[in-house]
């Protein structure tokens, strides 16, 4: 089932961060949800989030801004089991997590690397709503589970690199060609 | 700019690598891509770095490393283009009683199909020999096909194998 969210002001796409940068590894404060600048962070997040191909979530590290909130949306997945739609969170934490399973993950602000991270697949979380603070609980699995244990990591500045699961685990991004490209065979 | 390919193998000890990595940075050469591991408790690194020095600078400055105990080879190679993967990647998972020829069989059928393989380990555990690669694979390769050939000669070696799509998950 979809989370009810407050309506968001528009939001701009900013630039996204990528390592060695110290704002992805530092923790994020906790913030205000209902400061006005933390609600067009939240819209910008979802801005930048959706303009970027196969981008399925992006916490506030990512944008320069070392404050707990990031957004996510796995709707429309293959791996995707449960799904709440679009995300968008602030100063949330995981409450329960539980199942775990290695999977290969990589991330927009590490564009050239993939890491093996193992992730539960059945977690609770608990956040605020960006504008009315309304305190949730998300309960979900599968990909949506994934995705929300990364972008929680992010907002304590923590990267998938930081979680691999041995020293043999992190491997060069390869570059697909998709069928019909124009560099293709 | 040179690049270097360096290997080191041999008898294990605390501090080759600090060693090492000493003896490059005094070339002032930027040790970039490395893998290291101890293979039936040999050591066995091989780098790539580069940097100004030339091969027989760098060689001279990991002299003392050799000390007896560890070959040590430096050579200049060319920049390799990173080439975009046509096709996608797999994951060989072979497990079975030891004997002569489970890579070669194997890796063979992978070859001949056109597949490339990208990262090997390979471990002897007692009587169990264990084989893992990832495998690019074009995708104008019947991957059924490639399956079922792995399958046949899998079952003449008496092994177990197994071939899956890897996947990355973009977050």
């Amino acid at each position: 089932m979809n989370l009810t969210l407050p309506r968001l002001p528009e939001g701009q796409v900013l630039d996204v961060v990528r390592a060695p940068s110290h704002v992805l590894s530092a923790s994020g404060s906790q913030v205000d949800p209902t400061h006005p600048l933390v609600v067009q962070l939240c819209a910008d997040l979802v801005a930048t989030m959706r303009v970027a191909p196969g981008c399925v979530g992006l916490a506030a590290p990512q944008v320069g801004v070392a404050a707990q909130a990031f957004c996510v949306d796995v709707s429309g997945h293959p791996k995707t089991r449960t799904s709440h739609g679009l995300i968008v969170l602030v100063n949330a934490e995981i409450v329960e997590a539980s199942r775990n399973e290695r999977g290969r993950e990589g991330c927009m602000s590490v564009p050239d690397l993939t890491g093996d991270v193992k992730r539960a697949t059945k977690i609770a979380v608990v956040g605020q709503l960006p504008l009315s603070g309304e305190r949730v609980l998300i309960t979900t699995d599968a990909f949506e589970a994934r995705a929300l244990q990364h972008e929680i990591d992010h907002c304590y500045g923590v990267l998938f690199l930081d979680r691999v699961t041995d020293a043999h685990a992190v491997y060069p991004r390869k570059n697909y060609l998709e069928p019909g490209d124009p560099l293709g065979p | 700019m040179t690049s270097l390919a360096i290997t080191v193998v041999g008898h294990d000890r605390p501090g080759i690598i600090a060693q090492a990595a000493e003896a490059l940075s005094g070339c002032g050469m930027n040790l970039e891509d490395s893998s290291m591991t101890l293979l039936r408790g040999h050591f066995a690194m091989t780098l790539i770095c580069a940097g100004e020095a030339g091969a027989a600078q760098v060689e001279a400055a990991l002299q003392p490393l050799v000390n007896g105990s560890l070959d040590v080879t430096v050579r200049e190679v060319p920049e390799e283009p990173d080439l975009p993967t046509l096709g996608s990647t797999y994951l060989v998972t072979v497990h079975g009683a030891d004997r002569l020829g489970i890579v070669a069989r194997l890796a063979t059928v992978i070859a001949d199909a056109g597949g490339n393989i990208t990262d090997l380990s390979t471990r002897l555990s007692g009587p169990l020999y264990v084989l893992l690669a990832e495998v690019d694979i074009p995708r104008s390769i019947d991957i059924e096909a490639l399956q079922n050939r792995l399958a046949d000669v899998s079952a003449e070696l008496g092994v177990d194998c197994t071939m899956r799509l890897l996947e990355n998950d973009q977050l």
